[in-house]
């Protein structure tokens, strides 16, 4: 089980979290004229990378925020959380 | 039957409570402090158990964990428990085993005709056998598998004791209480560590039992004593025995089963059977020790063979002889430490050893007590078959390959040890890589993944001083790293006997013309012939000959027989064992119950169950609850000899003709609040929201980003920035997430904050012609007129004293109103309205009849908006804006959902209209069609229309409005029925809408 920094309350066990996918996929921006190759790659298409990812957990039994997580997808090694609105280094 | 082979001063049993329990039936004698195992070998039986695919007799092997024989079937108070280790089982008055895997005895075992038919069983004779032909495999084939696979015999019942789970965070875990177990405890509790250590056997100190060692001038077994009573007296160390930490996870979490009461005779009440520990720890050392391995020679599974290591500690422990004319067979010192120990209590045991010439401490005090040692020998192989009678010896050449003359001597007993294994499963299972040490022909942890790290003989260091001395240092350094305190403790003086190298042989060559089985997994009857034919097929790959063969795949997974399996199979590749690799070693390391997994979240407490503030009510009136997620809600309150059908009927049917109230407590309610709500919900809703009034209500639709109904409800305006959103019972978590998301994410810029109210507020949904009475008797300060408070109104008044709120909307399609006060007052308001009501023919009504209302109206729900419709397919496309973007407008576009011929919500009824349609049934036109019958929709509710009095369902079917009026069929495979039916509207009762708005 994962042991999750979460930036508002400290060090919690991953049951706490539930897990929020790909945290680098950017919403298209409203009312705005974009192609099906876009949309689709926004609504479907995730890379599922082995190494660094940069993920979104929602703290849901905690703070309920919504934290952006870099976790290796292989070796389960958490490196940095983020608040939401914190800028990636 | 008296306990022959119990000697009388030694030993770590309570001579003074003798315990009697029953093994087959039989009754035996042992002390309280006795495994299963100590006692039966106590009282001479060796005899246990068959094995797995040969039903060859077994006794037991060797004394803990790595037991692979003596597998049991336990009675306690009257349940059953298979898969018990009787090497692990301590005794307890009345406790009755049984021998598994033989029909009809242990002693007479028809099963063992296998024995003679072994060469119909080589490796693999799975996939062999039963390849052909393929009509075999149902009827004939699987059956004869099942019925002949598996050891134990598991309970049908439900398991009444207890399991508990435990959270435990510490600075550091200690798995196992060994010398370095102990030294490393100590250091680190003295310098200030929170510390759990953690001991799978009832005793404490490992080795430290059975060596004939010295620590600080006291015994191992007073030094035990010593360290152990001080950690216990120490409030930052946890000390637990019969506690096996069986998994190591992500993130430094380890679990371990702790087993509370399986040596006790009857559970106290609350007492549990065991308990789970998570166990989050900064640091772990892994002190789990090493297993001796077994030498490998003809016969070698016969009782009465035994490790070396297993007969010390059944003689210094028990004080039980495993035999009185033992062979030792021995490849190392260890082997001389047995017989010395054999020899101290008068026994004389012939020692074989194959190397030529070792001298060491221990081969020389062998020598002084006159053991008589055969150097260069070997045992060829056991004879005897419910138990070793004999032994065939040779001598061997030096290159290990040529057997010499073969001589028969007597011996009721062999004790083997090839050496000994580091247990590195807790360090594998953290991530960490071995690497193979040639000096001790074993794997050993390399470089730590996690924060772990191994000390002791579970690291290759089989000397005590280095342990020890390695282990204080260890302890303090971890425990100095976390606390930054410099407390050391002085490490004492140890004295011990001398050991020297040990022979790389490990396995007894074949004499010629014999064909000895000489086994390597002893649980799972591989031997070595089955290596070797699985290399001759092809297979290379370890992790291949493992599944080909079952090496190391019982329930002990190979904890004797791994290493002797790799050197064979490197053996016969030429290559050295590390290229071999080894397999991989997962989670858990001993057999973990079920019901310890499980834990107390059985039945009602596997989750939580939510119920709302008018439950007693509920149940004083005979109502009958049905799951609702978490909710508890009355489905129908019964009256008389009424059952589902008749008591749903009868409270729909008063819904439409006077007045019913029904519990609303359980829909997700969420408070959305700021000065950019408006802006938000016309983002997240499918229809318009910037104009909603103050004091008005709106049902609106959300989708997800692909276009997918997510769910429905009506949000209210309470004020300028104040919005109340209802959602589905079902839904309200996702919601809730889905709101935060966007919120928090996606557009942080809006300011708007959302919470769950769900349990703030109870709610009850008065619904029929006669409700606008009640609602005047209720409020008789309050305008209730059509036009005080019109369709979708909202007001806030006082009922009786406490403030309630008043939402005019409607599921039930009659004229209804939803009042909701603060939970505590839900009792009360519940009580008013049944009150004032009677005079209004007022009922309950449960979700059943909620249903019947919602469907013949043709109120789309959960099982319409099933994650697969678009607002189209459920007649909600009036909702969806063509003006404004919202979440998955986007993917309305795509072909698909733009194609005219999508399904669509209709209604249907019954031709003959008396034959109820079942839910899940499939529309066709040609019932009588060729298979597959190409369907055109599927049945998703069903009810009885009490407007009509006949059968109504809602189905989602193709093409849906060209459909209207059209004869088809809905076809039930699953209940063997075909209906012929027509298809209608779905607002099959007051499709204008009038009487919501009367």
């Amino acid at each position: 089980m994962l042991y999750i920094n979460c930036p508002h309350c400290g060090l919690r066990s991953q049951n706490e979290f539930a897990y929020g996918g790909d945290a680098t996929v950017k919403r298209p921006e409203l009312n705005k004229e974009i192609s099906d190759q876009e949309w689709d790659n926004f609504v479907y298409l995730r890379k599922s990378p082995r190494g660094k990812h940069l993920e979104l957990w929602h703290h849901i039994s905690g703070c309920r925020q919504w934290i952006k997580v870099e976790r290796d997808t292989s070796t389960h090694e958490i490196f940095k959380t983020y608040k939401a609105n914190e800028a990636i280094e | 039957m008296s306990q022959d082979f119990r000697l009388d001063n030694v030993g770590m049993v309570n001579r003074e409570k003798k315990i009697s329990f029953k093994f087959n039936g039989k009754k035996y004698f042992g002390f309280e402090g006795d495994t299963i195992a100590s006692a039966l070998i106590a009282n001479g039986v060796h005899l246990v158990g068959r094995s797995f695919k040969y039903h060859r007799p077994r006794g037991f092997f060797g004394v803990g964990v790595d037991e692979p024989y003596a597998i049991l079937q336990l009675d306690r108070n009257n349940e059953r428990d298979p898969n018990i280790r009787a090497t692990e089982q301590e005794i307890f008055e009345g406790l009755e085993v049984k021998s598994v895997n033989c029909w009809p005895s242990v002693n007479f075992d028809i099963g063992a005709i296998n024995n003679f038919l072994k060469m119909f069983f080589p490796a693999g004779f799975y996939y062999k056998t039963f390849m052909w032909p393929p009509s075999f495999w149902y009827k004939i084939y699987e059956p004869f598998i099942r019925m002949a696979a598996g050891f134990g015999e598991a309970s049908t019942k439900h398991d009444k004791e207890r399991y508990e789970h435990k959270y435990e965070y510490c600075d550091l875990l200690i798995t196992g209480s060994g010398p370095s177990g102990l030294a490393s405890a100590y250091a680190a509790a003295k310098n200030g560590a929170r510390v759990i250590l953690a001991e799978d056997k009832p005793r404490f100190g490992g080795s430290l039992l059975t060596s004939d060692v010295n620590i600080g001038n006291q015994t191992g077994v007073e030094w035990t004593e010593k360290i152990i009573a001080e950690l216990k007296s120490m409030p930052n160390v946890t000390v637990k025995n019969r506690s096996q930490v069986f998994g190591y996870y992500d993130h430094n979490m380890l679990v371990m089963s702790e087993r509370i009461s399986d040596h006790l005779p009857k559970t106290q009440k609350y007492l549990p059977k065991q308990r789970l520990w998570y166990i989050r720890a900064n640091e772990v050392l892994i002190s789990s020790g090493s297993i001796e391995r077994p030498l490998v020679f003809g016969n070698n599974d016969t009782p009465g063979v035994m490790l070396s290591s297993a007969a010390k500690e059944y003689l210094k422990v028990y004080g039980v002889l495993v035999g009185k004319k033992p062979l030792i067979f021995t490849n190392n010192d260890s082997g001389y430490e047995t017989a010395i120990e054999f020899k101290k209590n008068g026994v004389n045991p012939i020692i074989l050893d194959t190397r030529s010439n070792p001298s060491s401490d221990i081969i020389t005090e062998a020598k002084n007590l006159n053991i008589e040692i055969k150097f260069s020998y070997v045992v060829v192989a056991a004879k005897g078959y419910k138990k070793v009678k004999s032994a065939d010896i040779s001598k061997i050449s030096e290159d290990k390959k040529e057997l010499f003359n073969i001589e028969n001597i007597e011996c009721d007993c062999i004790c083997v040890s090839g050496f000994w294994t580091p247990s590195i499963h807790l360090a594998s299972q953290s991530g960490n890589k071995s690497k193979f040490n040639e000096k001790i022909d074993a794997f050993v942890p390399d470089k730590s993944k996690q924060q772990e790290n191994t000390i002791g003989s579970a690291n290759g260091i089989f000397t005590l001083e280095k342990t020890i001395k390695d282990a204080f240092d260890k302890g303090f350094d971890v425990s100095n790293k976390i606390t930054e305190k410099n407390n050391k403790v002085s490490v004492p003086t140890v004295v011990e006997k001398k050991s020297t190298d040990h022979d790389k042989f490990w396995c007894v060559p074949l004499p010629k013309g014999k064909s000895y089985k000489r086994f390597l997994d002893f649980q799972n009857d591989v031997a070595v012939s089955d290596i070797e034919l699985a290399l001759r097929e092809g297979f290379r790959s370890i992790e291949h000959v493992k599944r080909y063969t079952t090496l190391g795949m019982a329930t002990d997974q190979g904890k004797t027989s791994n290493l002797n399996g790799l050197q064979l199979v490197s053996d016969i590749e030429n290559k050295v064992v590390p290229q071999v690799g080894h397999t991989t070693f997962r989670p858990p390391y001993t057999p973990v119950s079920i019901g310890a997994i499980v834990g107390r979240e059985v039945g009602k407490h596997s989750k939580p169950t939510r119920k709302s503030p008018m439950h007693s009510w509920h149940e004083k009136n005979n109502a009958i609850f049905v799951d609702a997620g978490v909710w508890l809600r009355p489905r129908y309150y019964k009256q008389g000899n009424e059952g589902l059908f008749e008591a749903s009927k009868r409270e729909a049917k008063n819904v439409r003709q006077n007045v019913g109230v029904c519990d609303v407590t359980t829909l997700g309610k969420i408070d959305v609040k700021g000065p950019d709500a408006a802006e938000f919900l016309n983002r997240v809703y499918t229809n318009a929201w910037l104009k909603l009034p103050v004091g008005k209500a709106r049902y609106g639709v959300m989708l997800r980003e692909d276009g997918i109904v997510m769910d429905d409800g009506t949000t209210t305006r309470i004020s300028e920035n104040h919005y109340h959103m209802t959602t589905t019972t079902a839904q309200a978590a996702n919601v809730l997430s889905h709101l935060e998301y966007y919120l928090q994410l996606v557009w942080p810029e809006l300011n708007v904050n959302v919470v769950s109210t769900t349990e703030q507020w109870a709610g009850a949904a008065i619904a029929g012609p006669n409700s606008r009475k009640l609602l005047m008797k209720l409020f008789p300060n309050l305008d209730v007129s059509n036009e005080g408070l019109p369709f979708m109104g909202y007001k806030e008044a006082d009922l009786f004293g406490i403030p309630a709120k008043i939402y005019r909307i409607s599921f039930s399609g009659e004229l209804a109103y939803e009042i909701n006060v603060e939970s505590d007052n839900g009792y009360f308001m519940w009580e008013k309205i049944m009150e004032v009501g009677q005079e209004f023919q007022i009922q309950p009504y449960g979700t059943e009849a909620l249903s019947t209302l919602r469907i013949e109206m043709g109120h789309v729900a959960g099982s319409e908006l099933d994650g697969r419709t678009i607002p189209y397919d459920a007649s909600l496309e009036g909702l969806v804006s063509k003006k404004k973007d919202f979440i998955g407008k986007r993917s309305l576009n795509r072909s698909a959902f733009i194609s005219t011929d999508r399904e669509k919500l209709v209604g249907v009824v019954p031709i003959d209209k008396t034959t109820s349609i079942p839910e899940g049934s499939y529309i066709v036109k040609d019932p009588k069609a060729k298979l597959p019958n190409p369907k055109l929709g599927h049945v998703s509710a069903s009810c009885w229309s009490v407007e009509y009095d006949n059968p109504f369902s809602l189905a989602i079917i193709k093409d849906g409005k060209n459909m209207i009026g059209q004869k088809l069929f809905a076809m039930s495979p699953l209940k063997n029925k075909t209906i012929p039916v027509e298809i209608v509207s779905s607002h099959y009762v007051d499709p204008e809408g009038k009487r919501v708005r009367s």
